[in-house]
């Protein structure tokens, strides 16, 4: 029941230096945890340090004090485990959607053959089989970040982090790719943080929603979204439950911004 | 309905479009030579001044039976190849160099400026006394003149550098090399090979430079050598050639952009 920590911030700040002496601090004593297999949400005003977290957990960046802990082991860089994606889907627009597919696999010691034969499985699971010899610019925002889902999850991570990746669609293709996510993130069992600023795709998608608060962020609410359907964000929508959670995470929001503002 | 009409007009213009437009261009052309030939003899232009187009015709000709055209034509040529091949190399390497290090892209900056802005044919009789009547002063500043523009814009593709796409890689644990040439260099294709196309044509400029002051082979040199006999034509001539070895160059540089770049959409016009 109580599943294994897969990731652990432990009191986790990061300061930037300013143009000036001083320091800026972009979060403050942050700790949660997610449990492997477990979906989290993170909400929260703009500037208040979500990216800042999703670059701590992948290693891009080390925190000022505190620790992040995967599966048990302190973060000291790019870590094989880690899978993200961001808004932009970053494909390499020189490479065949197969290609870049294989992107993350190229940094391993793995026979060709082998890495192709993973991107073909990877495809066929995001429902991409046919689009495999395309270029980036010949597909469409929907298919691209599918795309860039099969070459996140083609290096087999444990935890996957999720920095807005639907905010650039339209909301039909936003609510058919959320399904196609969740169906694909949780046939795989896969650990993921996601970061947003929509509370619906927070409610819809995930087992924890965490709000933070204006910078410096800090965790000031946490909401269990107890639902059926993690795997159909469109199906778990409607549910009163769910739209209860969603207007109190709104009020929830509005009052951080306030007392910090 | 809209669909048929809208093909009854469609269909003939890709195929008109393809035509008329290289047609228009060989109008030109030949309207172009027809004024050439008979509009200054009717002016009384004398023939030494602008000669004909048939008398260039016939001094091409005489230019491949008596002056060893084809040796010059290929000596000018090869040179140019390799002068814009070694500068292009020389560029590119330190230009990703360059971009690799920006402790030392700051020490250089101002010595790179400098140099850029130096009209480097200048250096031309400097490199002729220094390494004597040879190849050496000619492919020196061929490639003096091919190295900058190139180095310039490789530097520039290396800041422009995609910092998200960099992350990635280094997120999937890539090592430094791989990140250089699984991203960073293949994200600099766009800018090397606009800076190639500009050396191309530079490179023609080079040579040619360095065959006028000194040597005795080359377009260059039979450019001084006609001046030297009053003989336009093979000024003209010589012009000509010189001209045709720029446009191949360049256009196999294009022919290999538009290859390796096939993964840009292209602009419709
Ligand atoms: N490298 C940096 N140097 C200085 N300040 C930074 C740096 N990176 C981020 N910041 C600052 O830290 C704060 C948090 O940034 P972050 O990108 O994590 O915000 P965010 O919550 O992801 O915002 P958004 O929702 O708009 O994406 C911002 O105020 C930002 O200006
Ligand atoms: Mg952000």
């Amino acid at each position: 029941m109580a599943a294994a920590v897969a990731l652990e911030l432990d009191r986790v700040s990061r300061r930037f230096a300013t143009r000036g002496s001083g320091l800026f601090t972009a979060i403050e004593a942050l700790a949660f945890s997610v449990r492997a297999g477990e979906f989290v949400s993170v909400v929260g005003p703009s500037g208040c340090g979500k990216s800042t977290i999703l670059n701590l957990v992948a290693g891009l960046d080390r925190p000022s004090s505190g620790r992040v802990l995967l599966n048990g082991l302190p973060v000291t860089g790019p870590s094989t485990h880690v899978g993200f994606m961001l808004q932009k889907d970053l494909l390499l627009p020189w490479r065949s959607i197969a290609r870049n597919v294989e992107f993350g696999l190229e940094a391993r010691p793995m026979p060709r053959a082998e890495r192709r034969a993973r991107a073909q499985q990877e495809l066929q699971r995001c429902r991409l089989s046919e689009l495999a010899d395309r270029y980036p610019f010949q597909l469409s925002g929907g298919q691209r970040q599918r795309a860039a889902l099969a070459r996140t999850l083609a290096i087999e991570p444990d935890i996957v982090l999720l920095d807005e990746p639907f905010s650039a669609l339209d909301s039909q293709t936003k609510l058919l790719l959320q399904r196609s996510f969740a169906q694909t993130i949780a046939g795989a069992g896969i650990t993921t943080l996601l970061i947003t600023h929509d509370l619906v795709e927070a409610v819809s998608m995930s087992d924890r929603v965490l709000v933070m608060s204006e910078r410096p962020g800090r965790i000031v609410e946490e909401i269990v979204v107890d639902l059926p359907h993690r795997d159909d964000p469109i199906a778990r929508r409607p549910l009163p439950r769910a739209q209860d959670l969603m207007t109190h995470l709104f009020d929830a929001l509005h009052l951080a911004d306030r007392t910090d503002a | 309905m809209t669909s048929l009409a809208e093909a009854a007009v469609a269909t003939p213009r890709p195929w008109l479009r393809n035509l008329a437009l290289p047609a228009a261009s060989l109008v030109f052309a030949a309207l172009v030579l027809v004024a050439w030939e008979f509009v200054p003899p009717a002016l009384g232009v004398p023939k030494y001044i602008v000669p004909r187009v048939s008398d260039l015709l016939l001094e091409m000709a005489r230019m491949g039976r008596q002056e060893n055209l084809l040796a010059h034509v290929v000596s000018t040529g090869s040179m140019a190849v390799l002068g814009f091949a070694l500068g292009a190399l020389f560029g590119a390497v330190c230009g990703y160099l360059l971009g690799l290090s920006p402790l030392w892209e700051r020490v250089l900056s101002p010595y790179i400026l400098a140099l850029q802005i130096a009209p480097k044919v200048a250096f031309a009789p400097l490199f002729i006394m220094w390494f004597g009547y040879n190849a050496w002063p000619k492919l020196i500043v061929t490639v003096l003149v091919v190295f900058f523009p190139i180095l310039v814009n490789v530097l520039q593709a290396m800041h422009t550098a995609d910092r998200d796409q960099v992350n990635l890689a280094r997120a999937y644990s890539m090592s430094p090399a791989q990140v250089f040439w699984k991203v960073l260099f293949p994200s600099s294709m766009p800018s090397l090979l606009a800076g190639l196309r500009i050396g191309a044509t530079l490179a023609v400029i080079g040579i040619t430079v360095g065959e006028l002051l000194g040597g005795e082979v080359g377009l260059g040199y039979l450019i001084t050598f006609g001046e030297g006999q009053a003989n336009t034509a093979m000024v003209f001539n010589a012009i000509f050639l010189l001209t045709i070895i720029g446009i191949a160059m360049y256009g196999a540089v294009a022919w290999v952009e538009a290859r390796v770049l096939h993964y840009i959409p292209r602009v419709e016009h």
